[in-house]
């Protein structure tokens, strides 16, 4: 035997060409696989379990805890890991029925079959304890624990807000979160969310092909340990918020009561208002609703949101500026004629010719178009035009006609027009005459419980006053600087201290519209008012401050449909101021009356 | 021819390779089928306690083979091969099926199948026949009497219902062009291949319009249209009919989870969840072992089971999870190497016999290494053959360690051949 056609041998290159370029072919797809493309570096055995952070609590200002965290046991799926399994008991375990069973199932599908996704949300200990003992028969499904939010006292529901689960928008715009996360909603808990929410741990565990847990991942090198979001202690007193909601019982209104050194908000009531419990948890979707088509709408926070005309209460306003413009002074008095006076009438006869201070303690119409009307027409102005932009401007800095830039989300401007809105009104033509009903308070003129209450301490501090927020500080002291700033009116000192007088003259004196709700040991200052309402029966306002020197509180009441202002805020804004100086209440009586608010009905 | 004689004259570095490739075997099975619980690799209730006295038995085999007298496979290779068919026509009548191929013999607690000795038999036929001092490949009837021969037992394998077994004996036309077969054939069979492709990702009018150019181009090339406008207009109707029975097999012949398979294969269609499943789980892992892997017993991926079939024919996941692209690197240019040392062989040996068969077992050999590799990492369907000396499985091992047994004995015996 020998070797046959050796003029092929040199074939065998061409076959060792083959080989060596198959196997480079091999070598540059293996490189492709493991080197450039990402598609396939996630290595699908590790789960990161979440762990979550404890949320801050809500803390009011003496420090008594109002929003704390509970636990609660989300029940979790991994749709891939699931097996057949016996469904019927599963759902007799989890109390559910099977289309439920199958409806979730798609739902975490359509998500991701290799994440977790929240099957049943928010068990509570006793479900949990039942379930956990046999859910090792169920592969696919585990517990993750997570906290929820649990409420010492049921007040200030507007104020601290409620949380829920994250919107598809809110996944949408932060990335922190993930599906079935909860997210503030409203008040505090949305306005503070990042730094309530604290920071979320991970727990990367390499689980089997069947989703059994099998070691930490790397010993735990790229674990995290979840960060507790901040404590925030609020300006809020729940004594006196849970008293304040207590009066404000069958009504529709508001209270708001400010520390006028600071401008933290000490009480803020919106009635009606809703127990914050009832938006926790799985039965916060049914209650969201029904709060929801609730004819009184105690979702709205009227204390922000809700706009009234200020009534008399805006005289106050007007008697500074009028000093303040020079067209007044403290002298100058105005003949009343009482119900026959004209353009504008008084509510009933008193001695005339009245001053400021008169003017201020019987709520007299006349006088206060008559200022107005002097002010509007002064010599010092070119034309009314200017006379009413200088009394614009000066109403705007009692932060009034715009928002507060502070934690107090989304709260109304209300309305003070300017010289475009009666140029465009009433063609260019109109003087003191066309916008007479401004000067008591009517008209165009709209402001926020709010709002009246900050009038209320900026009256008070004669001349300044702090945006009202309500936030103290954070557990660690920290604050946001642009929350908590100063703001100083351009009106003389001295103006202030006339119009206080007037004010204290409506407690004090004689004929004062609120004489009948003074308090011993505490002098207060205020002004009531009647706003007349389009819509039916007037509202009931009053701001006050007290003690009248170095006031400790400033507030606003509004009765909604109640009438004069001094028969129903008067007396609950009295209670309040007393409750908050002395801590109690020495006047059962007129606390009795106010809250079965029997009268008007 | 004794022991001393033996060691003496075998060729070390293709027994060093093949050794190699033992080791870097058992030590992917070890960590593919790790059990927490039976750590020693000694322990034969686990599959690399097995798969170590499957190393054993083939070596002590290869051992005996090296003893018995170098003619002695020449001489009965029909025999041998005779063997073999029957066994295959024995598997269609009464063999057991596993994983729905009936392909399987039953004895006992061991099975094998037979289609794996008929790719050694096969070797050693075709290498006798054509090794024959009066056989001449150019003539006509020696490539039908050769061919005949591997067809043979590809379409009992075929009937089997084992269609990746089958493909294996398509090497054979390596073997033929090394002994003299025209080259055109394989560039016909590339040519076809790229078409096939073509119609299966294009229309079909966009590929017979591209081959209508293409023709045209090349007619003008040629020149001289005359004498060769037949070949031409034979070519290019051979091409078109082609192309439409392509075209008109995908879409009317196979059925649709056929169809299925090659469109996720070829990435016209994305699918992670079913059959794309096994893949994708390849994929991730040999992906996600990166440039260094992530260490011996590290893979995540293989350790906790992700990917099926992963001590069999999945197994070279773990080694691109737990070596990475060095550790692949270094295994494909182990393979590359241990066939180009057996073509160096085979071109050194003076017996037809003997080089035929060395380029038979080499086909075999690279034609698994390539088709495994390949599925596993997307480049091929999945069919479910072994990679050579690195799957788990008895039988396998056996078979293709007879195969470099007698190859390197062939080699040894070289010299005494005239």
């Amino acid at each position: 035997m020998i070797r046959k056609n050796p003029n092929y041998s040199s074939r065998q290159y061409v076959v060792i060409g083959i080989f060596s370029i198959i196997t480079t072919i091999l070598l540059a797809r293996l490189f492709y696989i493991q080197i450039i493309s990402e598609d396939y570096k996630k290595d699908n055995t590790v789960r990161h379990t979440t762990l979550y952070p404890s949320r801050g609590r809500i803390i009011d200002r003496n420090g008594k805890v109002l929003v704390y965290n509970d636990a609660i046991y989300d029940l979790m799926v991994v749709p891939r890991a699931v097996k057949k399994i016996d469904t019927v008991s599963f759902c007799n375990l989890l109390n559910i029925d099977k289309d439920t069973y199958i409806n979730e199932l798609k739902k975490a599908r359509r998500y991701s079959s290799f994440k977790p996704s929240v099957f049943i949300s928010q068990l509570t200990k006793e479900e949990y304890g039942k379930i956990a003992a046999v859910l090792y028969k169920y592969p696919g499904f585990y517990f993750q624990i997570r906290s929820i939010r649990s409420y010492n006292y049921p007040i200030a529901a507007h104020t601290v807000g409620n949380i829920g689960e994250v919107s598809r928008q809110d996944l949408e715009n932060d990335s922190y979160y993930s599906i079935g996360d909860f997210i503030g909603k409203s008040g505090i808990e949305s306005y503070y969310e990042k730094e309530l929410r604290g920071k979320k741990g991970v727990r990367l565990i390499v689980v089997d092909v069947h989703n059994r847990e099998k070691e930490s991942f790397m010993d735990g090198r790229y674990d995290t340990l979840p960060v507790a979001g901040k404590d925030i202690i609020l300006g809020l007193d729940a004594d006196l918020q849970q008293y304040g909601e207590y009066l404000m019982n069958n009504k529709s209104g508001s209270i708001v009561a400010i520390e006028p050194s600071t401008g933290e908000v000490l009480a803020m009531i919106s009635a009606p208002t809703y127990n914050p419990t009832d938006l926790v948890g799985r039965k916060r979707s049914n209650s969201y609703q029904r709060l929801l088509d609730d004819s009184l709408r105690p979702l709205i926070n009227r204390a922000v949101n809700g706009t009234y005309p200020p009534g008399s209460t805006f005289k106050t306003i007007n008697a500074l500026i009028g000093l303040q413009s020079k067209a007044v002074n403290t002298t100058t008095k105005y003949i009343c004629n009482g119900p026959d006076s004209s353009p504008i009438k008084c509510t009933h006869y008193h001695h005339s010719p009245v001053g400021l201070i008169d003017g201020l303690e019987n709520s007299c119409n006349p006088y206060f178009w008559n200022v107005y009307q002097d002010m509007l027409n002064s010599y010092r102005f070119k034309n009314v035009k200017q006379g009413y932009q200088f009394w614009y401007d000066l109403v705007l800095q009692f932060g009034l006609g715009t928002s507060f830039k502070t934690d107090i989300a989304s709260n109304s401007p209300g309305n003070i027009p300017d010289t475009n809105y009666f140029n465009k009104l009433y063609r260019g033509v109109w003087n003191a005459m066309t916008v007479r009903s401004l000067s008591i308070g009517q008209g165009e003129l709209l402001v926020t419980p709010l709002q009246l209450a900050n009038m209320a301490a900026a009256i008070g501090n004669e001349g300044f006053y702090y945006p009202p927020h309500y936030i103290k500080r954070f557990e660690d002291g920290s604050m946001n600087d642009s929350i908590y700033h100063k703001v100083t009116i351009d009106i003389d000192k001295a103006y202030f201290k006339n119009v206080k007088e007037g004010m204290r003259n409506v407690f004090e004196g004689n004929r004062g519209t609120a004489r009948f709700y003074r308090i011993d040991s505490i002098t207060v200052a205020g002004k009531t008012g009647t706003a007349e309402n389009p819509h039916g029966l007037d509202h009931s306002i009053i701001m006050a401050f007290a003690p009248i020197d170095n006031p400790r509180i400033a507030i606003a009441v509004i009765v909604e449909n109640a009438g004069f202002g001094s028969s129903w805020a008067a007396p609950i804004a009295s209670l309040m101021i007393e409750k908050y100086i002395k801590g109690y209440v020495t006047r059962p009586e007129i606390e009795e009356r106010v809250v079965k608010f029997e009268d008007i009905k | 021819m004794g022991i001393k004689n033996i060691i003496g004259k075998i060729d070390w570095f293709l027994l060093l390779l093949y050794l190699a490739l033992l080791a870097v075997g058992l030590v992917s099975i070890y960590a593919a089928a790790f059990n927490e619980n039976h750590t020693d690799i000694y322990d034969l209730t686990q599959n690399y306690g097995k798969q170590l006295l499957f190393i054993g038995i083939s070596l002590f085999t290869g051992f005996v083979i090296l003893l018995i007298d170098a003619k002695f496979f020449n001489t009965f290779a029909y025999l041998f091969y005779g063997l073999s068919i029957f066994l295959l026509l024995f598997v269609l009548v009464s063999g057991t099926t596993i994983a729905g191929s009936k392909s399987w013999i039953q004895l006992g607690i061991f099975s094998f199948q037979p289609s794996e000795l008929a790719k050694f038999t096969t070797a050693l036929a075709v290498a006798h026949y054509l090794g024959k001092n009066d056989t001449d490949f150019s003539k006509i009837k020696t490539k039908l009497i050769a061919s005949g021969l591997v067809l043979l037992p590809m379409s009992l394998v075929l009937l089997q219902g084992d269609a990746g077994s089958a493909l294996v004996f398509l090497v054979f036309l390596l073997v033929f062009y090394r002994e003299g077969m025209t080259g055109l054939i394989l560039i016909t069979g590339l040519v076809a291949i790229i078409l096939f492709l073509l119609t299966i990702f294009f229309s079909k009018w966009y590929v017979i319009i591209g081959v209508s150019v293409i023709t045209i181009a090349v007619s003008f090339i040629i020149g001289n249209l005359k004498k060769n406008i037949l070949k031409i207009i034979g070519v290019y109707s051979l091409i078109v009919i082609f192309v439409l029975g392509v075209n008109f097999a995908f879409n009317n012949i196979l059925k649709p989870h056929q169809r299925n398979r090659i469109n996720v294969i070829l990435g016209i269609e994305k699918d992670t969840k079913n059959i794309g499943y096994n893949l994708n789980q390849s994929l991730t892992a040999i992906g996600s072992g990166g440039l260094t892997g992530k260490g011996f017993l590290q893979g995540t991926m293989t350790r906790y089971k992700y990917v099926p079939e992963q001590h069999t024919d999945f197994i070279f996941c773990t080694i691109g999870e737990e070596g990475g692209f060095l550790g692949v690197t270094v295994v494909l240019l182990l393979y590359l190497a241990f066939f180009i040392r057996i073509i160096v062989l085979a071109e050194r040996q003076r017996s037809v016999f003997s080089r035929i068969y060395g380029y038979g077992i080499v086909s075999i050999l690279f034609f698994h290494f390539t088709v495994n590799i390949a599925m596993t990492i997307g480049l091929m369907p999945v069919i479910g053959i072994p990679l050579p000396f690195l799957s788990y499985g008895g039988s396998s091992l056996l078979i293709f360690s007879i195969m470099i047994f007698v190859f390197l004995k062939q080699d040894a015996n070289r010299m005494n051949i005239l």
